[in-house]
C-alpha cells in the first residue's frame, strides 16, 4: 500500500486528490504547507510526494530542491502541480528533478494513472 | 576798348578755354589721361584758389591795410608746407572712399549721415554766396573801367545789367563744362585743364604788369623799395591779433573751400601730386604776391585820388597807354573769376544735387527712382543748383550794393568755410568723434559766423536791426553781434573767427565725447582715421593682385571640403594644361573661385576673404556690414539648428520613457495574467475534481451535500473574481460612470457594517462608531462608497488576529474634506508588506481565510481615485488602520 504525502494550500483539492488516491487504495497524508520541513517528510517515510508550486512559505520548488538533496528521500518520485500553466514553472521544476508535472485542473483518471506509474515504478526500482 | 569788342574778345576766349577742355575730355574718354593727370596740371588747377579777389583785390587790399594781404598768401603756405601729411590723408581718404565733395566726405566719416551732408551743403553755400559774388563784381567792374561806348553809338550798359550777363554767361559756361556728362567720380579732366590754362595767363598777366610797374614807370626795383619805405613810414601798422585770425581762416579755407577741396580731393590726389604741390603752389603764390605791394604804393601815387585801388592792376597799365597790357590784365582777372566760379559752381551743384535733391526726389518719388533714368535727373538738378548758385550770388552783389571791398567780402567766405574745419579735422584723426557732435559743432560755428560776421557786414538795420547791435539780441547785452560776452573793442572780423572757432571746436568735443558712434560711424571712423593702414587699392578686379594657388586651395578646403576643393582646382589646372592640383591664379580662375565660395559663405565674406588672399586688404565698410549680416544670418541658422537638435533630443527621451514605460506595463501584463490564470484555474480544479467525482455515483449522501456545497463555493468564488476583474477594469479605464447624490455618511457606514456581518469566520467582533460625527452629508458616488467601506470592514473582520478583535471608525471633517479612519486592533500590516498591499493580488496570508480573490484593496484605490479622493493604510496606530479621504462635495471635473 503507496504512501502518498500531499502538500497543497487548497483545502478543496486536498480534499478532492485526497478523495481519489485513497479510494485507490492510497495512503493520504495531506499538509497545507512545508512548514515542517524535511524532517517532517523524511519521518513520514513516503512512496510519492505530490507538491503544490505556490505554497505558502515554503514553496513547491524550494521543497523539490531539499528532497533531492535529502539522502534519504532522494529517490522518492515527486510530483509537481501547479495552477500557473506556465512553461517556464514547468522547466524550472523538471530541472530541479520532477518525476511528472501536472497543470490544474487535471482529469481524475489522468491523476490516478500518473500517480500509479510513478508508485509502480518506485516499487520496481 | 569799344565794349561790344571786349564782348567778342570774352567770348573767343572763353571758346578757346572750351576746346582745350573739350579736347582734354575726347583724351580722357579714349583713356590717355596720363598727360591731364600730371602734378604740374595738379598744380596750376590749385590755383584756383587765387581768384579775381587775389587778382584784383590784394592789390586794393594793400593800397588800404597794408601789408595784411600778405596773409591771405601765408595761410595756405603754411599749410601746403607744413600740413602737407594732413592734405596727404585727406587725398588718401578721397580717393578710398570716392569723395565726391567735401559734404560728401563729412557725412561719409559719420555715418553716412544725410543731415551732416545737409548742414555742410548749407554752409558750403551761404559761405560761398558772397564769394561768387566777388567774382561778379570784379567782373562787372573790371568791364565797366574797361570798355567804352562803340563808334556806332552802343551805350555802355549799367553797372547790374553787366552783373546779371555775366552770371548768366558764367551759368551757361558751367553748365556746358561741369554737366556734359556724369561721371561716378565727379572728376572732370576738361575743365581741370582749363583752369591749368586760366593759372598760367592769370599769372602771366600779374606778373606782366607788375614788371611793367617796376621798371616801366617806377624805373627799377630800388626806386619801387624806397617808395614803399616811404609809404610804410605812412602808418602801415602790422596788428598781430588779425594777422594771426587772417592766417589761420585762409589756411583752414584752402583746404575748406568746395573749389579747392574739388581740385585738391576730388579732381586729383595722389601722392606724387602734392609732393610737387607742397613746394610748387607756395611759389606760385610768391609770384602773384610779388608784384601786389609795388602795383599798389605805385598806384596810390599815379593814380587820382578817389579811383578804386581795387582796380589799379587795370588802370595803371590804361593810364600809361598800354592798352595791350590793360587787355592782358582784363583776361587775367577774367580768368581768375571764371575759373573760380565755375569750380565752385560745380563742386555746389555736386553737393546740392547729391545731399538736397537727391535724397528729397527720391523720398518724393520713389517709384520713379528706381524704373526712371535718374542720369536724367541728376544733371537737370545740377544745372539747376549752378543756376541757383549764381542767382543767390548775383542777388547778394545787389544786395551788398556792389561797392563793398573784395577782400571783405572773401574773407566772410573764408571764416565760414572755416567752420568746417574742426569737424573735418577731427573726422580723420580722432576716432572718438561722432555725428551729434559734428552736427553741434558745425551748427555752433555756423551760427556764430552768421550772427557775428555775415550778417553784421550788411550794416544795422539792413538785416539785423540797429537794437540789436547796441543790446544784443532779443535784449540780452552778452549777445551782442560784434561784443560777444561782453568782451568789446575786438576786431570784429578777428571777434567773430575767435568765437566761432573756439564755441564750434568745443561743442564739437563736447557732442563727441558725451555721445556713442553708431556701427557704420565707428567702421567709417576707422577707415578714416587709420586710412594709411589699409594697403592702396587697385580698381576692381582681381588682375592686379598676386595669390599664392596654395593659398587660395587651403582657404577653399576650408569652406568647401577638402575633396571638392581638390576636384575643382584639379579641373582647373587640367585645362590649364598643367599637372598636378594647383592652376595658376588667373583672374578668370580666382573670379569662379570667389563665386563658387560665394555660394557657401555669402558673397560678402567670399570677397573679403579672397581679399585677403590676393593682397588686396581693403574691405570696405559695406563688405563688413554685409559680412556681419551673413554672420547674423548663419548664427541665427545654427540657433535654429540647435533648437531643432533639442526638440530631437526631447523628443527622443520622451520615446525611451514611453517604451521603458511599455515594457514596464508589459511585464506587469505578464505577471497579471498569470496570476489570473491561477487565480481561475484554482476553483476550477476543486470544481472539476469534484463533479467527476460526483458523476461517477455510488457515493455516500453526506459526501455528495458535502462535495456539492464545495463545488458551489468555489463557483462562487469563480463568479466573484471574475466581477471584481471587471470592475477593475472599467475603474481603471476611467470609464466608470458615477451615480452622485447627495447621502448620509452614517447611513452609508451602516449599510457596509450590515453587509460585511456576513463574513466568515463568523466570530464576535466589536465596531466602536462616532455617531454624531458620522452625521453629516457628502455629495458622492453612495454605492461606490458603500464598496470600499465593506472591503476594509471585512478585512478587519478576516485579518485581525486579536482575541476580542474590534474596529473603531473615526470621522474627521478638514478643509473641505472628510476622513474616514477604520482602525482594528490586531498586529497591523508589517512595515515589508505595506507598500503592497493595494496592488492586484496581493495578498499576504492564506487565502482561504480571507476567500477573495485579492483584488479588493486594488478596487478601492481605484474607486477612491474616480471620486477625487484616496485609501491609504496609517502605520503606527496600534492595529492595521486604513483611511479614506474624499472631498464633501465632488467636483464635476472630478467625476
Amino acid at each position: 500500500m503507496a504512501h502518498v504525502v500531499l502538500v497543497e494550500d487548497e483545502p478543496n483539492i486536498a480534499e478532492a486528490i485526497r478523495f481519489i488516491l485513497s479510494r485507490d487504495g492510497c495512503t493520504v497524508t495531506a499538509l497545507s504547507d512545508g512548514m515542517g520541513g524535511i524532517e517532517q517528510l523524511r519521518s513520514l517515510g513516503p512512496d510519492l510526494v505530490i507538491l503544490d508550486l505556490m505554497l505558502p512559505g515554503i514553496s513547491g520548488l524550494e521543497l523539490l530542491a531539499a528532497i533531492r538533496a535529502d539522502r534519504g528521500l532522494r529517490g522518492v518520485p515527486v510530483m509537481m502541480l501547479t495552477a500557473k500553466g506556465q512553461g517556464r514553472d514547468r522547466e524550472a521544476a523538471l530541472q530541479a528533478g520532477v518525476n511528472h508535472f501536472m497543470t490544474k485542473p487535471f482529469s481524475n483518471t489522468e491523476m490516478l494513472a500518473a500517480v500509479r506509474g510513478l508508485v509502480a515504478r518506485r516499487g520496481a526500482g | 576798348m569799344p565794349f561790344n569788342l571786349l564782348v567778342l574778345f570774352c567770348l573767343c576766349y572763353v571758346a578757346m578755354l572750351f576746346c582745350v577742355a573739350f579736347l582734354a575730355e575726347r583724351r580722357a574718354a579714349e583713356g590717355r589721361v596720363r598727360w591731364l593727370r600730371s602734378p604740374a596740371i595738379y598744380t596750376l588747377s590749385l590755383s584756383i584758389y587765387c581768384t579775381a579777389w587775389t587778382f584784383y583785390g590784394a592789390v586794393g587790399y594793400a593800397a588800404r591795410s597794408g601789408l595784411e594781404f600778405v596773409t591771405i598768401y601765408l595761410g595756405p603756405t603754411l599749410v601746403f608746407v607744413g600740413w602737407w601729411w594732413v592734405l596727404r590723408k585727406l587725398v588718401r581718404i578721397g580717393r578710398q572712399q570716392r569723395v565726391t565733395s567735401i559734404a560728401d566726405l563729412i557725412s561719409s566719416r559719420f555715418g553716412k549721415s544725410n543731415i551732416l551732408g545737409v548742414v555742410v551743403t548749407l554752409i558750403a553755400v551761404i559761405a560761398a554766396t558772397p564769394y561768387i559774388a566777388l567774382q561778379l563784381q570784379s567782373v562787372t567792374l573790371s568791364f565797366a573801367v574797361f570798355a567804352s561806348g562803340t563808334p556806332e553809338g552802343w551805350a555802355l550798359p549799367n553797372r547790374d545789367a553787366t552783373a546779371i550777363w555775366v552770371a548768366g554767361g558764367l551759368a551757361l559756361f558751367t553748365i556746358l563744362f561741369g554737366t556734359r556728362n556724369l561721371d561716378a567720380k565727379e572728376q572732370h579732366h576738361g575743365v581741370v585743364l582749363a583752369i591749368a590754362v586760366e593759372a598760367v595767363v592769370k599769372l602771366v598777366a600779374l606778373l606782366a604788369v607788375g614788371i611793367f610797374v617796376v621798371w616801366g614807370i617806377a624805373g627799377g626795383a630800388q626806386e619801387v623799395f624806397a617808395r614803399i619805405d616811404a609809404t610804410q613810414a605812412a602808418g602801415w601798422t602790422l596788428q598781430p591779433d588779425r594777422w594771426i585770425g587772417m592766417i589761420a581762416v585762409s589756411g583752414a579755407a584752402v583746404i575748406c573751400l568746395p573749389r579747392m577741396f574739388q581740385v585738391m580731393v576730388v579732381e586729383g590726389g595722389e601722392d606724387r601730386h602734392l609732393a610737387l604741390a607742397s613746394w610748387a603752389f607756395p611759389a606760385y603764390l610768391l609770384l602773384m604776391s610779388l608784384f601786389i605791394v609795388p602795383i599798389a604804393v605805385i598806384g596810390l601815387e599815379r593814380m587820382p585820388a578817389g579811383s578804386n585801388p581795387d582796380m589799379f592792376v587795370l588802370t595803371l597799365p590804361l593810364a600809361e597807354g598800354q592798352g595791350g597790357l590793360a587787355l592782358l590784365a582784363f583776361l587775367g582777372g577774367f580768368s581768375s573769376a571764371t575759373s573760380m566760379v565755375i569750380v565752385e559752381s560745380i563742386a555746389l551743384a555736386t553737393m546740392v544735387s547729391n545731399h538736397i535733391v537727391m535724397p528729397l526726389w527720391l523720398r518724393l518719388a520713389p517709384k520713379a527712382a528706381m524704373k526712371g533714368d535718374v542720369r536724367r535727373i541728376v544733371l537737370l538738378a545740377r544745372r539747376l543748383s549752378i543756376v541757383g548758385v549764381l542767382g543767390l550770388g548775383y542777388a547778394y552783389y545787389r544786395m551788398s550794393g556792389g561797392s563793398a571791398a573784395l577782400a571783405a567780402m572773401g574773407l566772410i567766405a573764408f571764416a565760414g568755410m572755416a567752420q568746417v574745419l574742426p569737424v573735418l579735422l577731427g573726422g580723420i584723426f580722432w576716432r572718438g568723434a561722432t555725428k551729434a557732435g559734428a552736427v553741434a559743432g558745425l551748427v555752433t560755428g555756423f551760427a556764430v559766423w552768421a550772427f557775428t560776421l555775415l550778417l553784421p557786414f550788411f550794416g544795422p538795420g539792413t538785416l539785423l536791426p540797429q537794437a540789436v547791435f547796441d543790446h544784443g539780441l532779443f535784449g540780452l547785452g552778452w549777445l551782442r553781434p560784434q561784443a560777444l560776452f561782453g568782451i568789446a573793442g575786438m576786431d570784429p572780423l578777428v571777434h567773430a573767427i575767435f568765437w566761432s572757432a573756439v564755441l564750434n571746436t568745443a561743442a564739437f568735443c563736447a557732442g563727441s565725447l558725451l555721445t556713442f558712434p553708431g556701427p557704420v560711424e565707428r567702421m567709417q571712423g576707422a577707415a578714416f582715421v587709420n586710412v594709411f593702414d589699409a594697403d592702396a587699392a587697385g580698381p576692381q578686379g582681381w588682375a592686379r593682385g598676386r595669390a599664392e594657388p596654395e593659398a587660395l586651395l587651403m582657404m577653399a578646403q576650408r569652406i568647401l571640403g577638402e575633396e571638392p576643393a581638390l576636384a575643382l582646382f584639379e579641373a582647373e589646372a587640367r585645362a590649364q594644361g598643367k599637372a598636378g592640383y594647383l592652376p595658376d591664379a588667373t583672374p578668370d580662375f580666382v573670379a569662379g573661385l570667389e563665386r563658387r565660395l560665394a555660394g557657401s559663405v555669402g558673397a560678402a565674406t567670399a570677397h573679403a576673404m579672397i581679399s585677403q588672399i590676393v593682397g588686396r586688404a581693403t574691405v570696405s565698410v559695406e563688405d563688413l556690414m554685409a559680412v556681419a549680416n551673413e554672420t547674423a544670418q548663419i548664427m541665427e541658422y545654427s540657433a535654429q539648428l540647435e533648437a531643432q537638435r533639442e526638440e530631437l533630443s526631447r523628443t527622443a527621451g520622451a520615446l525611451r520613457e514611453a517604451n521603458e514605460k511599455l515594457t514596464q506595463l508589459s511585464v506587469q501584463k505578464d505577471a497579471f495574467l498569470s496570476q489570473i490564470s491561477h487565480e481561475l484555474r484554482t476553483p476550477m480544479t476543486s470544481i472539476r475534481a469534484f463533479s467527476e467525482v460526483l458523476t461517477e455515483g455510488d457515493l455516500p449522501p453526506e459526501l455528495v451535500a458535502n462535495y456539492g456545497r464545495i463545488i458551489h463555493d468555489e463557483a462562487i468564488r469563480l463568479t466573484r473574481l471574475l466581477d471584481d476583474l471587471l470592475d477593475l477594469s472599467v475603474l481603471e479605464n476611467g470609464s466608470v460612470q458615477l451615480n452622485l447624490s447627495l447621502v448620509n455618511l452614517q447611513q452609508l457606514l451602516d449599510r457596509a457594517l450590515a453587509a460585511a456581518s456576513h463574513t466568515r469566520p463568523e466570530r464576535s467582533f466589536t465596531v466602536i462608531r462616532d455617531l454624531p460625527a458620522e452625521n453629516l452629508f457628502l455629495r458622492t458616488d453612495g454605492d461606490r462608497l458603500v464598496q470600499v467601506f465593506i472591503n476594509l470592514v471585512s478585512n478587519a473582520r478576516k485579518y485581525c488576529d486579536a482575541a476580542s478583535p474590534a474596529l473603531t471608525i473615526s470621522v474627521r471633517q478638514r478643509a473641505g474634506r472628510v476622513h474616514v479612519d477604520f482602525t482594528d486592533n490586531g498586529t497591523g500590516i508589517a512595515k515589508q508588506h505595506q507598500a503592497i498591499i493595494f496592488e492586484k493580488f496581493a495578498r499576504l496570508s492564506d487565502q482561504h481565510r480571507a476567500g477573495g480573490a485579492g483584488l479588493g484593496l486594488a478596487i478601492c484605490r481605484e474607486v477612491m481615485a474616480n471620486l477625487g479622493g484616496q485609501v491609504s493604510y496609517l502605520p503606527g496606530r496600534g492595529g492595521a488602520s486604513f483611511r479614506v479621504t474624499l472631498p464633501l462635495r465632488i467636483g464635476r471635473q472630478a467625476a
